[in-house]
């Protein structure tokens, strides 16, 4: 037998629960002796580390451009950022959402008002709650990975319970999804106002468009609501249908979100270049 | 291709245990249950094993490999490198009973407490009648073999023992979410209850469940988040709950 016995030889230190926390989980007093957070040998840490800077390089981003207040338009485009437009402090846009529903008290930058719904969106959003639990609250780290935290009640109590409402933003999201939409109809017009041209510009406003709208419809409300709910398929074909049609995009809901997610914040950027004077927008007719 | 491997296995019982290491052979096709069995014939005769079928259908020698909630039988040599220490433990969730065999228990209480299916009334025993498509997307929680590895990894338990009373787990909240969109069962309230009786609202959808399920059950996207959404309908939506009092619907 070439059995080599060391008992508990990889009790490192930092993998050690932390000290106040009562001995609970994987470390209770019935469960095997092993004093580790985990045994896993792989990069567990990467998708966490990923998503967090992901994530954080995004918040970043947005936030500047959202508190920034200018550059977000250059006739014919609209940042994704200001639309619908519900401050006085917009400037004309010819055919465009504005509506300055909030007037000149308003303070801050026209973005803040909108931008809550497709932030509310994603915050309670299926995909990205799991990926900021993991990244942000270690809730779990990773799979079989022993989370830091001394209790638990995940979202059954205030404010996590809020998480329920995710079906309300979507509703508010299609609405901004049409909004943009309709910019992107706009954005097929010159600097004159002139339909049956388009530039960069419209391209990646189309590509944005394009990504969110697949990215709203496949998200798991949309799904349950299309057609999840039901408990007879068969009796309602054309939803049946529809379910599945969305399921094909609900598979890749994670992939969308990030897409998506970029793009916003690329169509955004793409915007501010033009609308500063330092790219000009290559016209293709 | 044949090399000799290091292993490092969980021994003990509830009173301790310790990581053993061991020297083994490996050949070509081996799994890690193979080891496991090579490992009681050679060396250590002593070593307590669940296993059953060997071909990942009977949800027997559920463990833990490198960290990872596994079926030893579906877990191939080839995936390691030959220099590679495989650590297998125990389930790290459950009590442990003698070295790789653990006391899931656990998930038989919690299994009793699911009501079972509830015929309509009326419809008789060899009377049921379900088209295809009323039945196709419960029929995919059918594939479960009762392995517990979602059990296992869930985080809600596993970093919780605290919360075992309150919580099923997703094994036993995807039964009840098939019977909740099961055409025939008769029994009201099963969202409801998922959510105030059988812990739903603490799954927080991290998706190690379906990560880990041997059966690649989409257990997330297609049980756990559905009965979630149901579950939003019936009590947190006034909406729904408003379009149920003017228009009554069976769906």
């Amino acid at each position: 037998m070439s059995a080599d016995t060391e008992t508990n030889r990889q009790s490192d230190s930092s993998t050690l629960p932390p000290q106040r926390r009562p001995p609970g989980g994987v470390f209770s007093p019935r469960r095997a002796a092993l004093t580790v957070r985990h045994l896993r040998t792989d990069r567990w840490w990467l998708p966490p580390a990923a998503t967090a800077a992901g994530l954080l390089a995004f918040i970043v981003y947005a936030t500047w451009r959202a508190f920034a207040g200018s550059h977000y338009y250059s006739e014919p485009y609209i940042s994704p950022f200001y639309s619908p437009c519900l401050a006085s402090s917009c400037p004309a846009m010819p055919g465009g959402a504005r509506w300055p529903i909030f007037g000149s008290w308003w303070p801050l930058s026209p973005a803040v008002i909108i931008l809550i719904v497709p932030l509310g969106f994603r915050m309670t959003c299926y995909y990205y709650r799991k990926a900021y639990y993991r990244a942000f609250w270690s809730s779990p780290p990773a799979c079989a990975v022993a989370e830091p935290h001394a209790t638990y009640s995940g979202e059954t109590r205030f404010p996590l319970i809020l998480q329920n409402v995710h079906r309300y933003f979507l509703y508010l999201s299609t609405i901004v999804a049409v909004i943009l939409t309709w910019d992107l109809v706009l954005a097929f017009r010159d600097k004159h106002g002139s339909w049956g041209h388009a530039g960069l510009g419209t391209l990646v406003l189309l590509v944005n468009a394009g990504l969110l709208w697949t990215y709203t419809l496949s998200c798991h409300s949309c799904r349950h609501i299309v057609g999840g709910r039901l408990r007879h398929f068969s009796k309602h074909p054309v939803r049946y249908k529809l379910w599945g049609w969305i399921g094909v995009l609900n598979n890749r809901h994670m992939l969308l979100a990030w897409t998506s997610l970029f793009m916003v914040g690329f169509a955004d950027f793409y915007i501010y270049l033009v609308s500063s004077g330092a790219f000009a927008d290559p016209r293709f007719f | 291709m044949s090399y000799q491997a290091r292993f490092r296995v969980w021994r003990g019982d509830e009173a301790g245990g310790e990581l053993t290491d061991y020297e083994v052979e490996v050949n070509e096709g081996e799994v890690v249950l193979d080891i496991v069995h090579r490992l009681q014939a050679t060396q250590t005769p002593d070593l307590a094993v669940r296993w059953n079928c060997k071909a990942g259908k009977c949800g027997s020698c559920s463990a833990e490999v490198n960290g990872r909630p596994r079926l030893m039988c579906m877990t191939r040599m080839s995936t390691f490198s030959p220099e590679e220490t495989v650590t297998i433990t125990p389930m790290r969730t459950f009590p442990v009973i003698k070295d790789l065999v653990t006391d899931v228990s656990f998930n038989y209480e919690k299994a009793r407490e699911i009501p079972s299916f509830q015929p309509p009334e009326g419809v008789a025993a060899g009377e049921y009648r379900m088209a295809q498509e009323d039945v196709q997307r419960s029929q995919e929680f059918r594939k479960c073999i009762e392995c517990f590895l979602c059990q296992n990894t869930c985080h809600v338990v596993r970093d919780h023992e605290e919360n075992k009373a309150a919580f099923a787990g997703p094994r036993f909240l995807m039964r009840q979410a098939e019977l909740e969109m099961h055409p025939l069962d008769a029994r009201k309230r099963r969202a409801e209850e998922a959510q105030e009786e059988h812990g739903l609202g603490y799954c927080n959808i991290t998706k190690c469940c379906t990560e880990v399920c041997p059966e690649h059950i989409h257990i997330t996207d297609n049980a756990l988040i559905p009965l979630k959404e149901r579950a939003v309908d019936r009590k947190y939506d006034p909406l729904v709950w408003l379009g149920s009092k003017i228009r009554r619907r069976t769906g």
